[in-house]
Formats: structure tokens, C-alpha cells, sequence
């Protein structure tokens, strides 16, 4: 058979949709946030603990979906923690995109980026007049 | 058991579909299994709609010119071939609409708004795709009746043991699929028709998928209101139908106002045409409908009955062997109560990774909700995999998902 397309499920995402990094919750989060994929229906929460210069202490993530969503989320917790606010703020989907070494196509790109949508609508949030909260 | 293909020339069936003959990426033939989202469309569908783009496209029902009589005699002569393929009383009891969703929402505001009051009940049930469930929600938010839900059996069938307690004076419409989107129940709309019509209530028939693939007719059992779109009959997109009695076409409101669905014009007020006419505002997809008219002489030609005997036995070869996959289960009840529609999950591969890594074989599938949000609550899924079988699907195609099931487990490190 010749090859089709490029692999997109390779070790560097099956290892983290089977062993993902810090998938569960924080037990004080100073802030959370999650969405859905209304079509597909997957679902990502992410939880940041921030230390006292808005560093990223530990970042966890929860959901349900397929492994590219799951590994994305995975492969962003990992990236993110000893970021500052600022750097997450710069970080941008093409940034994203590349930590996941693979190509993926439109429409899965979608699912690639579910996690990363997540935590820029909480960073977002976090730029509102009252104090860090808990969403979604 | 044996399966007799046999008496089904499947091959000259092939040659109809120029879709079918292209090779993907990577020089794989394709596998269309996705019938039940969009059904490809034969060359004689086609070569129909371009016949009329190049010789007498014209807009209907307006220009006294040849091409405006020779586009509406086509419109209208459409509008008989769907009259006679579900065995309604007369042309004038088919609405062209743009779909099925169009149409079942005309009857949920056209007839719904204006005749439900407070207390009144419409009965649906939870394997109700989107399209007749939330417009049945809108209409009951707005008139102030009431929701009910008829139960599902474990395998995905309407339980109608409750039936005589949910079905009273109360009710007024039974919403229901003749046959599910996602599980692919066939539903007893006879049985279900006959005990509506006792307490005085109607039925209103989302025939999107059954109408394609089983023989439909409205006159037997009577079915008040019945919605079906022309790109699953093998037509184009943009059409539908909805039939309805000439009565109830009568009482019900129409939904949009425009042009062509009038009689008179004041400047404070208007009177309606006549149906069909009253539920066609504005242009309607004229060209759409003649190809579903040619789609509808397409699949005459080889026969519904035959189509559905062939998709049948495909269908129980594909469940014999996609069940035996380590990990499969396939949603909803046993092959001889469904049609030819196979939800699955696989443990440990989502269902999106399935469709994708069997789309590298050139397999095609769906995979999500399927607008069915409340019945996968029920199955506690997210989403699943679906393919739907057409009878332009051979047993080659039925052993290449097979493969691509294995396949999508191995890439998964899965034993």
C-alpha cells in the first residue's frame, strides 16, 4: 500500500493522548475555564495555578475527545508551566500548532487548538476588572 | 448464512455514479459510506440539472415566454413523480421546500403555533433528530403545550409499553422518525399512526432517511404530515418536500411570506394562494426539484423494493463482520429492525481518529452526534462513528471498512 497522507499519529501524540501530562484537576485553582467543540462535541478544561508574579506554577487540564484534542491539551500543559501571563499572551495557534510536530489538516486543526481557544478565552477573562475567577 | 448479491447488477449500478469512479490520494478507491448524510447522485440526475441551466432555465410561474412554460411544465411534472412515489391523493399536496428541516418546520409554526394551546401534549422521543425535536420545543414554548417523550427500549427501539398513558386526549401530534438517523430503527409509523389517529391526534413523519431506501405511502397507514429532502433520494441539495393533506394545508398558516405564496395584496393586509403555492414564498429551487424528479424516475427504474432487499442483505453482512472486530459495539437494535445504518464506537480510538485514519484508506464515515445530541446523553457518548450503506455499496467496500476498523486499532497500539 503506498502511504497516503501524513502520519498524524505518531508516538509524540499517541504517548501523550495515553499518558498525557497532568490530566486531572488542581485542588485550588486560581483559575479555570472550559469549552466544548459544538460539533464534535469534544471538551477541555483547563487549570492554572498562578504563584505571586503571575507565573504559571501548574497548569492541568480534563476532558474528553479524540487524541488530538487530548494530546494538544497535554502537550500545552506541559509548554505553559514557569510561563509569566505575559508570555501566554504572546503565545500564539501557529506556536501551538508546531509543538505538535505534526500537520494536521483544516479540520483538524480544530481539534489541535481546543485546548490552546481555552486557555486564551480564560487569559481573556483574566483581563476584566474584577479579580481571577472561576468559569464554565 | 448465505447473502445472494447476485440478482443485483451492482456493477452497471456503479457505472451511474461518475463519483464513484474516481481514485483519492494515494491512488485508493473511494468507499462512500456517508450515504445517510448526503447520497450521491446518478449521471442521469445530473446531465437533468444541466439540461435545464443550458436550455430552459427560466424562472416558473411567471414569464409568458417558452422557456418560463417549458421550466414550469418540468416543476410541475417533478411535483408528480413525488405525488406518485409516496402515493399522495393529488400534486397539489406536495410542498417543495428546501429540505427537511424546511419542511418540518413549516408544520411545527404553520400548523403548530397556530393550533396548540396550554395543556395540549406533542409526543416525540429522544432518537429525534435535531430537526424534529427543537422546532417541536420552539412551538411548544411559544403556545404554551407540552413536551413528551415517548421512552427508548436498551437496543435503541421506541418502547411503547407506556404508550396508552402517554397518548391521550391530550396529545395532539406524535413527531416521529420512520426510521433513525443514527441507530437506524425503523419505527412502527403503522402502528403508531393508527393509535394516534384513535385519540384524535396527528402524526407528523420525518422520512429523511426511510424514504431513500423502503417504500413510502402516505395513504397506507395515513400519515398527516410527512418531511424528506432531495439530496438523500440521490437528488440535488436545496429540495425538499413536505406532504401534507389538502386539508390540513388548508388550515395551517403559512410560514414565509413573499412572493408567489399570495392571492391579493392590500396595503394593510393580504389573503394567501392556494397550497402548494401558500408554502412557496419567493423562488423556489425549481431546477433542485426536476432533479429530484429524474432521481425519483432513476430509482423506479431499478426498483425501491430491490434497492432495500440489497441494502438489507448488505447491511447484515457488514454487521456479522464489523461486530466480530475486538472492541466494536454497534448502537441500537438488530439488523432485521433497522436499516442500513451502522453506528459503532471503538474502545480506545475516538471516533473522530476513526474517521480519519479511515479516511486515509479511502473509507468514508461520519463521525460526531449526528444531530442527535439528546440520544447519545442517553447512550453516554460524545459521539460515534457511522456508516451508512446505499445500494451503489458492494461487499468489497463492507470488507474494506472491516480492514480499516483493524487498521485504525493497530495505529492505535491496540491488540
Amino acid at each position: 500500500m503506498s502511504e497516503p497522507l501524513e502520519d498524524i499519529y505518531d508516538d509524540h501524540i499517541l504517548d501523550h493522548f495515553e499518558s498525557p501530562y497532568h490530566k486531572g484537576h488542581l485542588e485550588h485553582p486560581t483559575c479555570s475555564h472550559s469549552d466544548r467543540n459544538p460539533i464534535c462535541g469534544d471538551q477541555i478544561t483547563v487549570e492554572l495555578l498562578l504563584d505571586d508574579q503571575n507565573r504559571v506554577k501548574e497548569a492541568y487540564f480534563d476532558g474528553k475527545g479524540c487524541a488530538i484534542s487530548q494530546a494538544a491539551a497535554s502537550i500545552l500543559c506541559e509548554q505553559i508551566e514557569g510561563k509569566s501571563l505575559d508570555e501566554l499572551k504572546d503565545f500564539q495557534a501557529t506556536q501551538m500548532l508546531d509543538l505538535l510536530k505534526v500537520r494536521l489538516t483544516a479540520s483538524r486543526q480544530k481539534c489541535g487548538l481546543l485546548g490552546f481557544k481555552v486557555l486564551k478565552t480564560m487569559l481573556y477573562s483574566l483581563d476584566g476588572p474584577d479579580e481571577p475567577a472561576s468559569s464554565g | 448464512m448465505t447473502t445472494n448479491f447476485t440478482d443485483f447488477d451492482i456493477e452497471a449500478v456503479r457505472r451511474d455514479f461518475p463519483i464513484l469512479q474516481q481514485r483519492l490520494s494515494g491512488d485508493m478507491p473511494l468507499v462512500y459510506l456517508d450515504t445517510a448524510a448526503t447520497a450521491q447522485k446518478p449521471r442521469c440526475v445530473v446531465a437533468k440539472v444541466v439540461e435545464c441551466y443550458e436550455q430552459y432555465n427560466s424562472n416558473v410561474h411567471r414569464g409568458i415566454h417558452q422557456l418560463g412554460d417549458r421550466m414550469t411544465t418540468e416543476l410541475e411534472s417533478a411535483r408528480e413523480k413525488v405525488q406518485r412515489f409516496i402515493g399522495a391523493n393529488e400534486p397539489d399536496e406536495i410542498v417543495f421546500t428546501s429540505g427537511t428541516t424546511m419542511s418540518l418546520n413549516i408544520v411545527a409554526h404553520g400548523w403548530g403555533r397556530k393550533f396548540l394551546r396550554p395543556g395540549d401534549e406533542v409526543l416525540v422521543n429522544p432518537m429525534e433528530h435535531h430537526a424534529n425535536l427543537v422546532p417541536w420545543q420552539l412551538a411548544a414554548a411559544a403556545t404554551g403545550a407540552t413536551l413528551r417523550y415517548i421512552p427508548l427500549t436498551a437496543d435503541g427501539r421506541l418502547d411503547l409499553s407506556q404508550l396508552d398513558e402517554l397518548l391521550t386526549r391530550k396529545t395532539k401530534l406524535i413527531a416521529v422518525t420512520a426510521m433513525s438517523n443514527v441507530l437506524g430503527t425503523i419505527n412502527p409509523i403503522d402502528e403508531l399512526a393508527r393509535r394516534a389517529h384513535d385519540v384524535g391526534a396527528l402524526i407528523c413523519v420525518d422520512g429523511a432517511q426511510s424514504v431513500p431506501h423502503a417504500l413510502t405511502n402516505v395513504r397506507s397507514p395515513q400519515i398527516d404530515f410527512l418531511a424528506f429532502s432531495g439530496h438523500k433520494l440521490y437528488g440535488p441539495t436545496g429540495v425538499g418536500v413536505l406532504y401534507a393533506r389538502r386539508q390540513l394545508l388548508e388550515a395551517m398558516d403559512p410560514f414565509l411570506a413573499g412572493g408567489h405564496m399570495i392571492r391579493e395584496v392590500f396595503l394593510d393586509s393580504s389573503t394567501w394562494a392556494d397550497p402548494p403555492a401558500k408554502f412557496e414564498a419567493g423562488t423556489c429551487p425549481f431546477i433542485q426539484a426536476v432533479g429530484m424528479g429524474a432521481a425519483i424516475d432513476y430509482v423506479n427504474s431499478i426498483g425501491l423494493a430491490k434497492i432495500g432487499h440489497y441494502e438489507h442483505l448488505l447491511s447484515v453482512q457488514a454487521h456479522e463482520k464489523l461486530s466480530q472486530v475486538p472492541g466494536v459495539k454497534i448502537h441500537g437494535p438488530a439488523v432485521e429492525h433497522k436499516g442500513a445504518i451502522l453506528s459503532f464506537t471503538v474502545d480506545g480510538v475516538h471516533p473522530h481518529d476513526l474517521s480519519d485514519l479511515l479516511d486515509r484508506r479511502g473509507v468514508a464515515i461520519r463521525a460526531g452526534h449526528h444531530c442527535t445530541m439528546p440520544l447519545h446523553e442517553l447512550l453516554n457518548l460524545t459521539a460515534t462513528a457511522r456508516a451508512s450503506l446505499a445500494f451503489y455499496n458492494t461487499p468489497a467496500e463492507v470488507d474494506a471498512l472491516v480492514e480499516a476498523v483493524q487498521g485504525a486499532r493497530r495505529v492505535f497500539r491496540l491488540k
